[in-house]
């Protein structure tokens, strides 16, 4: 109790963290002469905002699951596969909304038996996704037959349009659906006794169970609703790509993650926030960005997403200390 | 001060057993607690007191017994039955979620809502009343827990078990862990307690701390309740008398040594984990014992000594040679060897052969050009394994499959097979059975008489004054005082480590004041 620094000065720099590095970001670009002008247009702010909706919405579950102590490396197959099956009920005569529900659904399904194997088994997470992976990615190509499902146009493949219809909605309906469930996702964190239990699991699993909290119920809650976040990612991924590609998004779980841990996630447990989350995830679109506008090369943005990763890291680790 | 007798006890516990394999932890032990009464549980450590709590809490069932609370039997399923209860218990190592605010943490699992929606503007009043209530008014309901002191955690505990209406709040060591300040504030608290007709069962190492602030108490040794009585005008002698009972240092092999010249020596060795600097000296075939109570600081003091922990100033010399600061490497290169307390954590790798284990700290025999040769390993181990008379399938047997027994003498091997001349030993003889135990005694002795010098970590006095040239005494973070073992006797020892204070003659014995 004794030494602490200002309060108002450690709340802010705990809360603008995340943004300093996104502002860098950005301002990096901006001042790059030969970027400069189409990098800061809004047309290409809103592309980027499209581009990052996979990604956000696994993301979205993603803190869920790291605040309660987890981790879940089945969410990129997770999306291939709901995606993989909204194509599949599409083609096969389903009204587009029943498809989009289906892949959902889907999603929700592969994390209720990830929570459940979890807590039934006693297994790790980390263990238990890992062949989740390995199941979810198998079934997707299986049902695919090992390839690209065509499916007819519908409007389910509009949720990611370029220029949506009508007009006046801006940005993609995709990028609207991931603003609305970001902010009830840090409602639900932050106001609800279930968002507190989760924070508690993470922080402290035992004096969790000991103060009479259900820490399995809690758990497999927390894993299904981040398969529903898969699920829906797997619908706007099928809605870009107007098929249903089994091999899409491989390694995406670890973008995911990334994005998580950026925004001040701890892979320990109890700590992350739905904003810092969503501000990691730009912070990795605007890089990718950035840096193909600066032609640069697909490795050179693999190295920098990686240093930030680190360092993102290491400044919470700072910043963090002394508690 | 006197309460009318009729009023019954919350609670009774009669004629409670438990057995672990083996051993019995608890015989026939016989409890009583009034309302608003503070009973002090005393006795040595393995004496069975958390053995006692842990079935009180419900967190293990009795084997024999009954239990009452307020005339009803009371026979807990499990943890959350000995919540319903109004049972609380403040462990040493807190339950709290670090990452959570001080208000989070209470209302963990009752939270104030209105379908799932928080009500913090309740709970934040609730909370602040209850520590306005304790009279810790100034920790805030909105820091997190992982900034708050561990005086400040224990009240945010205690608070907890407040609002969870418990009825018979145990503590278990809770000011091992305060400053002097804080221990004086969680006494007041403990008298608001009491206020409020919540009964404690207060379980202390401290008997001067327990004399004051308990109205009872039962001294456990053995497994059985030794005595029982209210706390005012009983002597300290008298209580510790009871906790060490008629204990005799045969069984003990005495192994001829001479003591030598001075190899080790500590002079004001301050490290960041210990409280107060070390002086001490060590001579070849001496065994020097280190008495005090688990968190007295003498774990800390080996550990600076041997470079595992960091030292912030002082100096260690061993055989001429200044090694204060030294990484474990460089002591272990200068002769040192440290025996780890916590063998399963941190002393052996569990799920390793007997061999690796054993040669762990020294492959040079069995290395050529950076491989190993696993032949002539073999070979050594299997010397080893006679010599030490250790039980196993063979050099290739996993340790973590070994006696605990057999663990502890492959880590004892360890550190002759690294030929170290001074052993530093934290509690080799913990959670042992009886005839490795006193093989292990006989090595020490063997040991000595080579010329190797050992200082010997215990918690178990009849074995230190068993084996022991000369003993020290940690207390509270500090070296009280050091002498030769025909100068102490066991109720001198534990009133050196549980008071501080060390000369038997003088007045140990204080009636209560207050």
């Amino acid at each position: 109790m004794s030494r602490q620094r200002p309060a108002g000065l450690q709340k802010a720099l705990n809360v603008l963290g995340p943004f300093i590095g996104l502002a860098l970001v950005i301002a990096l670009f901006a001042l790059i002469p030969e970027v400069q002008g189409r990098f800061l247009r809004f047309a290409n702010f809103k592309s980027v905002a499209t581009q990052s909706v996979i990604v956000a919405l696994g993301a979205l579950g993603m803190t869920f699951i790291i605040v309660s102590g987890g981790i879940d490396l089945s969410a990129a197959s997770n999306i291939a596969l709901s995606s993989v099956i909204t194509a599949y009920a599409i083609n096969a005569g389903a009204a587009p909304l029943v498809a989009v529900l289906l892949g959902v659904l889907t999603g929700g399904l592969v994390g209720l038996a990830n929570g459940a194997l979890v807590t039934r088994l006693r297994l790790i997470p980390f263990i238990v996704t890992l062949g989740m992976m390995g199941i979810a990615r198998g079934a997707a190509k299986w049902i695919a037959g090992n390839q690209k499902i065509d499916a007819p146009m519908t409007w389910a493949n509009e949720f990611m349009a370029r220029s949506p219809r009508p007009s006046w909605l801006l940005l993609a309906p995709g990028v609207w659906i991931v603003i609305l469930l970001a902010v009830a996702m840090a409602v639900v964190l932050r106001y609800t006794v279930f968002g507190r239990h989760v924070f508690a699991i993470g922080s402290n699993e035992s004096a969790a169970r000991l103060c009479g909290i259900r820490t399995s119920r809690v758990k497999i809650l927390v894993y299904s609703v981040a398969g529903l976040f898969c699920g829906l990612s797997g619908v706007m991924e099928f809605s870009r790509l107007t098929v249903g590609d089994p091999t899409v998004a491989v390694g995406l779980e670890l973008d995911i993650i990334a994005a998580v841990v950026i925004g001040g996630g701890s892979l320990n447990g109890g700590e992350g926030s739905i904003l810092g989350t969503m501000v990691g995830v730009m912070i990795m679109s605007f890089l990718r960005n950035g840096c193909t506008m600066m032609g640069w090369p697909n490795y050179i943005q693999e190295i920098i997403i990686g240093a930030i990763i680190v360092i993102a890291v290491t400044l919470d680790r700072l910043r963090h200390r002394g508690e | 001060m006197s309460r009318e007798p009729a009023a019954p006890p919350v609670l009774r516990m009669a004629g409670v057993s438990k057995s672990f394999g083996a051993t019995r932890a608890l015989d026939g032990v016989t409890f009583e607690l009034g309302r608003g009464e503070v009973h002090a549980l005393i006795g040595e450590n393995g004496a069975g007191k958390s053995t006692m709590m842990k079935i009180l809490s419900g967190a293990i069932p009795p084997d024999a017994g009954r239990m009452e609370i307020d005339g009803r039997p009371y026979a807990p399923a499990g943890p959350a039955d000995g919540l319903r209860g109004g049972i609380s218990m403040i462990y040493q190592e807190l339950t709290l979620a670090p990452h959570l605010t001080v208000e989070e943490n209470i209302m963990l699992g009752r939270e104030v809502h209105a379908a799932g929606w928080l009500d913090r503007k309740a709970m934040k009043r609730r909370v602040r009343e209850a520590l306005e209530l304790v009279r810790h008014p100034e920790i805030s309901p909105d820091v997190r827990v992982r900034k708050l002191s561990v005086g400040a955690k224990q009240v945010v505990e205690i608070v907890r078990a407040l609002l969870n209406r418990a009825r018979i709040v145990v503590m278990d060591e809770p000011t091992s862990a305060l400053s002097q300040e804080d221990s004086q504030r969680l006494f007041e608290i403990i008298g608001k307690l009491k206020g409020q007709d919540v009964s404690v069962i207060y379980i202390s190492h401290f008997l001067e701390e327990a004399q004051r602030v308990a109205d009872s108490y039962t001294v456990l040794r053995d497994g059985r309740g030794v005595g029982s009585g209210r706390m005012e005008g009983t002597l300290l002698e008298d209580l510790i008398q009871l906790m060490v009972g008629q204990k005799f240092t045969r069984f003990f092999p005495k192994v001829e040594h001479a003591v030598g010249e001075v190899i080790l020596s500590l002079d004001g060795l301050k490290g960041a984990r210990m409280t107060s600097p070390v002086s001490l000296t060590l001579s070849r075939g001496e065994i020097l014992g280190i008495a005090g109570l688990i968190g007295s600081g003498r774990t800390e003091m080996l550990r600076t000594l041997f470079g595992l922990d960091e030292a912030e100033g002082g100096s260690v010399v061993v055989s001429g040679f200044e090694m204060a600061g030294a990484k474990p490497w460089a002591s272990i290169s200068r002769g040192l060897g440290l025996l780890s307390e916590d063998r399963q954590g941190e002393g052996l790798a569990l799920g390793r052969s007997v061999a690796d284990n054993m040669t762990m700290s020294d492959f040079t025999p069995y290395r050529r050009h950076g491989f190993l040769r696993p032949g002539r390993q073999r070979r050594a181990v299997v010397e080893w394994i006679g010599k030490m008379k250790i039980k196993t399938k063979g050099p290739t047997q996993k340790v973590g499959d070994l006696s605990g027994g057999n663990q502890q003498k492959v880590a004892l091997a360890r550190l002759l097979h690294q030929k170290a001349a001074i052993l530093l030993l934290d509690e080799p003889t913990r959670g042992i059975d009886v005839v490795s135990k006193a093989q292990i005694y006989e090595w020490i002795g063997e040991l000595a008489r080579e010329g190797k010098a050992v200082m010997f970590v215990s918690s178990y006095l009849p074995e230190l004054l068993g084996i022991c040239d000369r003993i020290a005494v940690f207390h509270r973070g500090g070296l009280v005082e050091s002498r030769p073992t025909p100068e102490w006797d066991a109720p001198g020892l534990m009133a050196a480590a549980t008071v501080g204070r060390a000369h038997p003659d003088h007045p140990m014995s204080q009636r209560i004041a207050e």
